[in-house]
Order: structure tokens, then sequence, then C-alpha cells
């Protein structure tokens, strides 16, 4: 029999995902600064024939960065730290250690798989659901083993109740599942057909505005359980982890949990406004993306209240620097979403650069800070090394500022300049201006767009050096660090 | 009656119900704080002593008896 001394929390399933978030991050930041240059510059989509044109390549950006980047950071962050709060180690069941791998294995091959299918063009054409039917049932599969490895762990908990990022983690886990599941349900067309189509090309089981609600209940949706919810579960870990400070209201967190489930589902059909969808139910995304602001600021200032007292941290330690301003960017993308819902703003943002712009501040700003930060905070207590350079991380900061400052300003300009454009009639009621005509003043937003995603790719290949370094030959610690995490 | 306004008034009341228990809850927070049955602020603690072996907080369960006395 083991006994508690000698046990000690087991990384070697965070530790994989860590290294294919490395990965995947770079390798989507890669292709998305590569597709905006194409914007700005179209010659640049026939580097690669098919495979190097943005058609091709965009959803093959938003699929390697939300679910290769962001789902591996996510789990790695769960397999370290929901042993952490439950105070239990995933050494001490072989079942879910064995759970941890085959999901990480099944992962890697889904990825894989993923990533040459878009490229081939093999698609189902819904936003952010592109991969195909055989791919949608491995997901599945992925999402139910992680759904065991969780609830086995929570099972055999010490800490009885259940800290707060444990709460968030579940919602990711459920909220996937059911949205992901109705949003697939498709037939190949080999079927639909009666043998004349392809039975590698599926159709959705729903029709016209139906379709386009489900897609849409789904699509922001993946922004709700994938880019919120487990983000927010690892601020509620690692700031106060890395500040040494207790969360600022724990019943504040709790308030704003049930607020962000109770109120994020509903507000969907605030991408379908001016369409073709029942008018009650575009206002009432509308006003359930407005009503949004309070559960996601409660969770954005609760995180800022437990600095308080506490800011000189916030220029002697880079990570929290990356924590706060993930924080922030979190509160500007929060807000500025429910802004673009209301529908008078929403005529003019609509189909516009903004949108992207808006994307862009939240998943740069508030989801890459928040997942490169932990992984920091995660290397010295999964290595046993210190991190290799402070000063690296430093310049990594303010590089990645700049590059999403630049990244959202930029589209501002160009959104509501292009929407403006779209809107102006003359004295007679004719349109003014051309769609190239926008394409032309558009220009130059454009290529500080594109500019910007250098600077953050280059920030992203720094934080990927110092992580290695700090993997393979920084200096050694003795014993593991209490709070705030070493570095050179 | 048609499907969508049952439809409809299913929407709204359910609305309604689950911004009163929204509030219940926040009701029920702060109370059972103040009878010194819970203490949820304690729970925060969690991520700061996560050690293997350092005893769980568990502080949802009830307060020892003095501080009950105090909270009365």
């Amino acid at each position: 029999m083991q006994s508690n001394a000698a046990l000690e929390y087991d990384y070697s399933v965070a530790k994989l995902f860590t290294y294919t978030a490395i990965l995947f991050g770079f390798v989507g930041m890669l292709i998305g600064t590569l597709i905006a240059a194409q914007l700005a510059f179209p010659e640049l989509n026939y580097l690669l024939g098919e495979y190097g044109t943005f058609s091709r390549l965009r959803p093959l950006h938003t699929n390697v960065v939300i679910y290769g980047f962001t789902l591996s950071g996510v789990w790695a962050t769960f397999y370290y730290s929901a042993q952490r709060v439950l105070k239990v180690s995933m050494a001490e069941s072989k079942f879910i250690m064995f759970l941890g791998k085959f999901h990480f294995g099944l992962y890697l091959v889904a990825a894989v798989a993923m990533v040459l299918t878009l490229l081939m063009g093999i698609t189902t054409s819904k936003e952010y659901a592109q991969m195909e039917w055989p791919l949608d049932i491995i997901i599945v599969v992925i999402w139910v083993t992680w759904g065991l490895a969780m609830f086995a762990l929570i099972g055999i908990r010490r800490e009885k109740a259940l800290y707060i990022s444990m709460w968030y983690f579940i919602a990711c886990f459920l909220g996937v599942a059911m949205l992901y599941l109705f949003n697939n349900m498709e037939v190949p067309t080999y079927f639909a057909s009666g043998g004349v189509g392809s039975m590698m090309h599926s159709v959705s089981m729903y029709a016209g505005t139906n379709d386009a609600l489900v897609q849409w209940w789904w699509g922001h949706n993946a922004v709700a359980f994938v880019f919120t919810v487990p983000i927010v579960a690892m601020i509620y870990y690692f700031l106060p982890k890395e500040s040494g400070q207790a969360v600022y209201s724990y019943k504040l967190s709790l308030l704003s949990f049930w607020g962000l489930m109770f109120v994020y589902l509903w507000a969907g059909s605030h991408h379908l406004l001016w369409s073709t969808v029942p008018d009650w139910m575009q206002t009432m995304g509308s006003i359930f993306s407005v009503v949004l602001i309070l559960p996601s600021w409660g969770s954005a200032i609760n995180m800022l209240l437990t600095m308080k007292g506490e800011w000189n941290q916030l220029t002697e330690n880079p990570l929290i620097k990356f924590m706060v301003l993930a924080s922030t960017f979190y509160m500007l993308s929060t807000l500025e979403g429910p802004i673009q819902a209301i529908k008078s703003v929403n005529a003019i943002a609509h189909f516009t650069d903004w949108i992207p712009g808006h994307v862009h501040d939240g998943v740069l700003g508030w989801v890459a800070f928040m997942i490169m930060a932990a992984l920091f905070h995660m290397a010295p207590r999964m290595f046993k090394r210190e991190i290799y350079s402070k000063k690296l991380i430093e310049a990594q900061f303010w590089l990645q500022t700049t590059a999403v400052v630049l990244y959202f300003t930029s589209m501002w300009i160009a959104g509501i300049t292009q929407g403006m454009m779209w809107r102006a009639v003359d004295e007679y009621g004719n349109l003014m201006y051309s769609f190239i005509d926008t394409v032309t003043v558009l220009h130059p937003y454009y290529a500080i767009r594109a500019l910007s995603g250098v600077l953050f790719l280059t920030g992203f290949l720094m934080f990927a050096y110092n992580m290695v370094k700090t993997m393979t030959s920084s200096r050694k610690l003795e014993e593991e660090p209490q709070f705030s995490s070493p570095m050179a | 009656m048609e499907i969508r306004e049952l439809q409809g008034y299913a929407s709204f009341f359910m609305t309604i119900f689950l911004v009163v228990m929204l509030y219940w809850y926040i009701v029920y927070l702060y109370r059972s704080e103040k009878k010194g049955e819970k203490d949820y602020e304690k729970l925060g603690n969690i991520a700061l002593d996560d050690e293997i072996d350092s005893p769980p907080i568990n502080t949802s369960d009830p307060l020892p008896s003095e501080n009950k006395e105090q909270n009365k």
C-alpha cells in the first residue's frame, strides 16, 4: 500500500497536451498570418496550388487554433490543475491513467486527420463544424473519454468541495457534448441521393433557417464553451496560485458561473440578425447578449480584485502581467460583443472586418495569453526546472500586446469603414460604392493586420523556445515553488 | 393554441423561473454564510493549498460551533 508521503501528482498526460498546444499553436498561427497576408496581397494565394488558397486555409486556421491549440491548452491545464484542486493523483488509478493516455492518443489521431481532410477540401462547410462525419464520431469518443477521466478523478477526490475551476471544466464538457451532437446530425450525400453522392460528404439533417439556427446555437457556444468557460477555469486557478492571493470573492465566482450558464446558451441567434430567423428570436439573441456582460464582467472583475493590494506583482512577475491583461481583454471582448449584437449596430457591423477584429481581441488577448501564462506556470512544476528566461517573457509580452492592439484597432477602422461604404447611397438612393471600392480603401488595414500576425507569431515562437529550453536545459529546482514561478 | 404560441409562453415563463432561481441562489449563499452554516470564501484556499498531502479544506461543511455562536 502506498503512503501519502510517497504520492506525487502525475503530469505525464498534462505534458503530452502541452507539447501539442505548442505545436498546434505554431501551425495555427502560421496559417492565420499567411491568410491575413493573402487578404492584403492576393498573389500569395498561388504559392501551393489548391492547398494554399485562402478558402482551403481559412477553415484549417480556425480548426487548428480552436481544436488544436486551445483544446490542447485546455486539456493540459485540466490534467494539471484538476489533480491539484481535487488533491488526488492520476497515478492512484491505473484506469484514470489509461483514460488520460487514450484521450491524448485518440485526440492526436483526430487532430492529424482533421488537418489532412481539411487540406484535401473534405468539409461540411459549416463554420467551426467543418469536420466530416467519421471525424465527428471519433470526437464524440474523445469527448466521452475526457468526461470519464474527469468524473473518475472527481469520484476518488480527497477535497470534497469542488473548486470553482472544476465547475467550469464540467460545464465545458457538458455544454460541448450537448451542442456538438445536435449540430453534427448529418447524412452522407450517398444515402441522401440514392447512391449518386459521396460517402465522405454529408449534409445537415436540418434545412434552411432551422439549420442556420442550430449551426449558430453551436457556433456561438463553441465560443462560450471552448473559448470562455475552460479559460475562466484556468484563470480561477492559475492567477490565485501564481500570485498567492485567494480569489477575491468566491461567492461572486459562483454567481457569475450560474449567470454565464443561464445566459450564454440563448445568445447564439445574434449571429443571425437581419436574416430570415423569426424577429423575436433575433431580439432575444440581442437582449441575452447584452445581459451577458454581467456574468462575464463578474468573473473578470473578480480576477482583477484578486490582485487588490498586490499590484506590485504586475511589475515584478510577467506571468501576472499576462493573466491580468488576459482578464482585461476578456472584459473588452465581452463588452464589444454585446455592442455588436445590438440590432442597429449590427446593421453596420454584420459581415464586416469588425467581427474578426472582435474575435481576435478575445482569442489572442484572452485565450492565447491565458493558455501561455498557464503553461509557463506549469512548466517549473512539471519539469522541475525554472523558467529559462524572464527577459524573453517580458519581450514576448510587449510584442504580442502590440500585435493584439494593432489587430483590433485596424479591424475596427476597416469594419466600420466597410459597413458605412456598403450602406452609403446617393440622393437618388443608388449605392455609392461597388465592392471593389471598399477593398481598395481597406488595403492598408489588411496590411496592418498581416503585420500584427507576424508580431504575434514571433511572440509565440519566443514562447515555444522558452518552453523547450525550460524543459531541456534550464536550472534544476530542488523543490516545487509554492506560488510565484521561478525564472532566470 | 398553436405550438409556436405555446413555445413562446414556455420560453417566457422558463426565463422568469430561472431568473427567480438565480436570485434565490444569491439570497441562499449570503443567508447560509450569515447563519454560520457555510463558509464559501474559505474555498478559495483550495487553489493555494493544493499539495497532495495538505489537509482538505472542505469548508462547505458547517463551521465549528464557536463560530456559529459568534454569528448568531
